[in-house]
């Protein structure tokens, strides 16, 4: 199995201390072959790290779309970062579907491991607790199940034989990486209502954030906040990135840059578009 | 079809569904809840996306909705591609949700405009979600009705089929059959769909459609007239 020889070291040190750093140093910070937990469209996209993933020519990432994905995952593969793909599904919403996701599976060169939203949810929930797998109802019969060969369909053992069900195997990505609002000095993260984001977090070996703005305080001082808070100690690095989520929209904070949403899903229908997009939005830039 | 339901849920990219759902809840008199994807003002989910999920797993979402690439005459759908798995000729997003709410919700509406032989197909090529269980599998949920742009099917879990009960605007069960890829059944007397009274057709381009263009806009616009 491959695995990056930095984030194995950071698997037996827990780190003490979460860092201030920049976009450009977390983006460093993901190996190549790394496995990295996404987030949905909409909950904290951190697009600019994405932008300066592609700058320093990422490769060989094992992307995983909690649970889905859009432009931030069509671009990583389309700009070759990614070898791997474990999604629900990807599409840009309402600018259509995602070509550069669709060109690379059906030409072969991205390993595309079918899931359904829940077993994300489920896989990524198993890692949280430490445990092998997570058994999940309904399924069966999907060609999902054929096709995911890491996936076993059993017996409920509780029952009294019968009463098939699916285990889903934990899914422990090396690096959840996200956008939020903010974090405080001592590196604790508010992520308000978006959950999903703390199960990422506490599945990953590790988790990069890039934040609006730094909190002046401590976000447990406050009980309001502290419920919406995910410690530092699962955090290595923050990046202060103002709208680190454009071109794409973060709910509750702004809408998404609808010029720039567009231009990519018509771009992006062909190689040579994308090729242009990418030279003359995200590689010639330094921010998003 | 959604009137007995307390919660119906909607997911991405369904803005004709999220219509009716609305429609619903108004007519509920504020009895019904209903979850759009993606409308703040019609999500009370804190604990992320999961919560709709663990919700429907345990009965506590009565209604869904689903599209197809295809849809085949077993009520099997697919969102997955045309073409052999992985390198399909033709790549859609995938399955989402499917696979899982397809046991879990006691009514999934299939909802697809175009009613056409390529969507409606004999068997698809990728089953994101199965439309029928064999017995000893523990289900919930299935298929219940299939709405196209011609017509409405119920489904029948039993027999695994669909059954023809209404057309729209005049059109005649045998133009349905010539427009369909798969065999079905058909009610004994297969009736006009009735079209929506003007205090509907007002209150779906007047109060749902002014709801509605907070999530779909260009949809409120274009389909429903709505100026925004």
């Amino acid at each position: 199995m491959r695995y990056p020889a930095a984030l194995r070291q950071d698997l037996g040190n827990i780190i003490a201390v979460t860092i201030w750093t920049t976009v450009e140093d977390l983006a460093e910070r993901i190996p190549d072959g790394a496995r990295v937990a996404l987030i949905r469209d909409g909950c904290g996209i951190a697009m600019a790290v994405t932008y300066a993933l592609i700058r320093r020519k990422a490769r060989d990432l094992r992307l995983v779309n909690m649970p889905t994905g859009g432009m931030q995952t069509d671009l990583l593969i389309g700009a070759g970062c990614a070898v791997e793909l474990e999604t629900s599904g990807v599409s840009l919403g309402e600018y259509g579907p995602a070509p550069r996701f669709a060109a690379a599976v059906t030409s072969g060169s991205l390993a595309i491991k079918e899931a359904t939203c829940p077993a994300i949810h489920a896989g990524l929930q198993a890692s949280e607790k430490g445990a092998p797998f997570m058994p999940l109802r309904g399924i069966l019969g999907s060609d999902i199940v054929r096709v995911r060969h890491d996936w076993r369909t059993i017996d409920n053992p509780l029952g009294d034989g019968g009463d098939p069900l699916v285990v889903i195997p934990a899914i422990a990505p090396d690096i959840a990486l996200f956008h939020c609002q903010m974090a405080d000095d001592e590196g604790n993260v508010w992520v308000g209502r978006e959950r999903d984001l703390v199960t990422m977090a506490h599945a990953a070996a590790t988790t990069l954030v890039s934040v609006e703005e730094r909190y002046d305080g401590n976000l447990f001082a406050d009980p309001a906040l502290a419920a919406g808070t995910l410690s530092s100690f699962y955090v290595s690095a923050i990046a202060p990135c103002p709208q680190g989520s454009l071109p794409l929209s973060f709910a509750g904070h702004y809408e998404g840059d609808v010029e720039a949403l567009r231009a990519y899903a018509t771009a992006a229908r062909t190689e040579e578009g994308f090729r242009t997009y990418l030279a003359q939005r995200v590689l010639a830039g330094t921010g998003p | 079809m959604l009137a007995d339901a307390r919660h119906i849920a909607v997911g991405v990219s369904s803005p004709l569904p999220a219509s009716a759902a609305l429609l619903a809840k108004h007519r509920s008199g504020g009895a019904l809840r209903v979850s759009i994807l993606g409308d703040p003002s019609n999500t009370f989910w804190s604990d992320g996306g999961k919560e709709l999920f663990d919700c429907a797993a345990q009965g506590r979402v009565d209604a869904f909705f689903f599209s197809g690439a295809q849809i085949d005459g077993q009520g099997n759908i697919n969102l997955v591609g045309i073409g052999d798995h992985p390198r399909a000729k033709v790549r859609f997003g995938g399955s989402y949700g499917s696979a899982f709410l397809y046991y879990m919700v006691p009514k999934i509406i299939l909802f697809r405009p175009d009613h056409d032989p390529r969507v409606l197909v004999p068997k698809v090529d990728f089953v994101s979600a199965a439309g029928t269980s064999p017995p000893g599998v523990w289900r919930r949920g299935g298929p219940y009705a299939l709405v196209t742009g011609k017509a409405v099917f119920m489904f029948n879990r039993d027999r695994g089929r669909f059954r023809l009960v209404s057309v729209h605007g005049g059109a005649t069960p045998e133009e349905v059959r010539d427009a369909t890829g798969f065999d079905f059944d058909e009610e004994n007397e297969v009736i006009d769909t009735p079209p929506p009274d003007e205090t509907t057709l007002s209150l779906i381009r007047g109060t749902i459609g002014k709801e509605i263009s907070m999530t779909y806009p260009d949809f409120a616009r274009r389909t429903l007239g709505v100026a925004v």
